[in-house]
């Protein structure tokens, strides 16, 4: 018997007017999978990412989490569902402090939310736990910054710190390297290489090097299609995707 | 923890020399004009918790305020309840009940389409004063009415209701600080940075900024009771979009998202506004001409204005760290708001 998917996506049609930016896209990713979702420019990842996140609300199709179906639920519920993203732009609160930030992920979840008469500074635990957060991608040092004061590569860190402290069941990658230096990149890649493996993620990218890097299976979508799915050894073999890569005629 | 314990002691010093302020000889003008500042510092500073700490403008904090205070005439005038804390507690509710009502209405809007609802919404209830004449006397609004005792304490008096004013005004306060401070309030905080990734956190964003719309009405509503025994007459003025738009200012001239900052903009809007009024009867062009220059040249407001002097006459960028925390780095200017 297979296990549930942690994330299934059936048919997911999105249409922005005439222009059909998602085509009856089908996949599925079993729990602990690495995929990779790439495709050249235009070709829906962007559409496919956020739909999946909940910001945008498909025309047809579904979306199943851990064997729930969330098409029509707001982005918050997904989370509470086990569902954390990060942005391709990194967004985060500027002006509040680095610890502020990882807090305000590490509370998302819990009933201290709504807490509004104690001080912050009586949830002693939820601090303690931010800074570990912290001092494991070697940023405790910083903690106290506001967010805005950190440098680009640094920012990328918390920006995945904050995804991966809820502890999700399924992690939405959106081009985690876009536009770092080599440098912060491989420390991203490392950071995720050594994440639980019982965490799904499933991550899209432009750098093909990267994605074949951390990935175990690679799904290409061209013009709101899915055009290959396999290994990256086979995607890299495959012919179309060639093509696709370098300007041929699909 | 020095700083804490410094900035309690300068607080409660603060506190009993504005208790003191009636003893101190002043024409009991001065003393009504404060007494002013503070309830409109209270609606002001519940204000400056949707504005400046949740992120979101609000054109209806007028109609909140009226509302208290019209609830309390209308209570005195056509019920007979004029036991002051059962007729605070009916006129509070009803504030509140009203904007859990509007809240649902304006939160369907996000950025200028919420300001534009909350205006309209303002607009609604200045009508519904200004026509329903058998309730709210119209034009002419609701005289008549009386401040009662309170706790055996008698209020009639020029320096007992200033007391009293003030004594809420701290409770209010310490309640917006302790809200300011709480979980609940760095979630308002990162809603007004970037509520797209609160939302994807996990965080109802909506729900947080409807929270946040009901309590600044609260504070709105327990300001326009306070201002309804001050004046001891209610009209449509007190609920006009000239009303909105002056709370708005005095939480702008004083700086969003410190809380103190817009307790000391109704100070500077309330004597000055009272002190032009009586030189010129062109005054709010001389006070629009304020707003402008407050507006271009410190958008941070007056506790901008005074961080930026203390930092200038002091030479040191002051360490504004958190308690426990460790000073270094020290954000620049009005990196920190609502940690004031």
């Amino acid at each position: 018997m297979t296990p549930e998917p942690c994330l299934e996506v059936r048919g997911l049609t999105v249409r922005f007017g005439s222009l059909v930016a998602l085509d009856g896209v089908s996949f599925a990713v079993r729990p602990g999978e690495r995929r990779g979702i790439i495709g050249p420019n235009g070709a829906g990842k962007s559409t496919l990412f956020n739909t999946i996140a909940g910001d945008v609300s498909p025309s047809a199709g579904i979306i199943r989490l851990r064997g729930r179906e969330v098409t029509r639920l707001p982005p918050h519920r997904r989370a509470s569902l086990g569902m954390a993203r990060t942005f391709q732009t990194t967004m985060l609160c500027p002006r509040l402090r680095v610890v502020e930030n990882v807090i305000l992920s590490l509370a998302a979840l819990r009933s201290v939310r709504h807490q509004c008469l104690f001080p912050l500074s009586r949830y002693r635990d939820l601090r303690d736990e931010a800074l570990r957060l912290l001092a494991h991608v070697g940023l405790d040092a910083k903690a106290e910054w506001p967010v805005r004061m950190l440098g680009h590569g640094e920012q990328r860190q918390v920006e995945i710190l904050l995804a991966l402290a809820q502890r999700p069941a399924l992690l939405l990658l959106d081009e985690p390297t876009a536009g770092l230096a080599a440098e912060d990149a491989s420390t991203v890649t490392a950071m995720l290489k050594e994440y639980p493996d019982d965490v799904t993620i499933v991550l899209i990218e432009h750098d093909m090097e990267f994605v074949f890097d951390v990935v175990e299976r690679v799904t290409v979508l061209h013009y709101g299609r899915i055009v290959a799915d396999g290994t990256p050894e086979e995607i890299r073999a495959h012919a179309t995707v060639q093509e696709i890569y370098l300007g041929g005629t699909p | 923890m020095r700083r804490v314990a410094l900035a309690g002691a300068g607080g409660a010093a603060a506190a009993v020399l504005a208790a003191l302020v009636p003893s101190l000889g002043l024409p009991q003008y001065y003393v009504s004009l404060l007494t002013q500042t503070w309830i409109f510092g209270i609606a002001a500073m519940g204000l400056d918790l949707l504005v400046g700490f949740t992120g979101l403008v609000s054109f209806t904090q007028a109609a909140f305020f009226g509302t208290g205070a019209y609830l309390i005439a209308i209570l005195q005038t056509q019920y007979r309840l004029v036991a002051f804390w059962p007729a605070l507690g009916v006129a509070v509710a009803g504030t509140v009940a009203l904007a859990a009502v509007f809240g649902l209405l304006a939160l369907r809007g996000e950025g200028v389409s919420f300001i534009i609802i909350t205006l309209a919404l303002n607009e609604i209830v200045w009508g519904l004063a200004y026509q329903w004449v058998s309730m709210s006397g119209g034009d002419n609004g609701i005289t008549g009415f009386v401040r009662p005792a309170v706790a055996g304490v008698d209020l009639s008096g020029t320096a007992a209701f200033y007391r009293f004013c003030l004594a809420i005004l701290l409770a209010c306060l310490a309640l917006l600080m302790a809200i300011v401070r709480s979980p609940f309030g760095l979630v308002l905080q990162g809603i007004r940075e970037r509520p797209r990734r609160m939302e994807a956190l996990g965080y109802s964003v909506r729900s947080f900024r409807y929270a946040a719309f009901v309590i600044a009405a609260g504070f709105a509503g327990v300001a326009g009771v306070l201002f309804a025994y001050y004046n001891q007459f209610v009209g449509p003025v007190n609920l006009s979009l000239d009303t909105t738009v002056q709370i708005l200012i005095m939480v702008i001239l004083g700086g969003v998202g410190t809380l103190l900052g817009p307790l000391a903009g109704a100070a500077v809007v309330v004597f000055v506004s009272n002190a032009l009024s009586n030189l010129t009867q062109r005054w709010e062009l001389i006070l629009g001409a304020i707003y402008i220059a407050i507006l271009l040249y410190a958008q941070d407001g007056l506790v901008g204005i005074g961080r930026r002097f203390g930092r200038a006459v002091c030479g040191t960028p002051g360490a504004r760290g958190a308690a426990g925390g460790p000073a270094m780095s020290p954000p620049p200017p009005g990196e920190r708001d609502g940690q004031a």
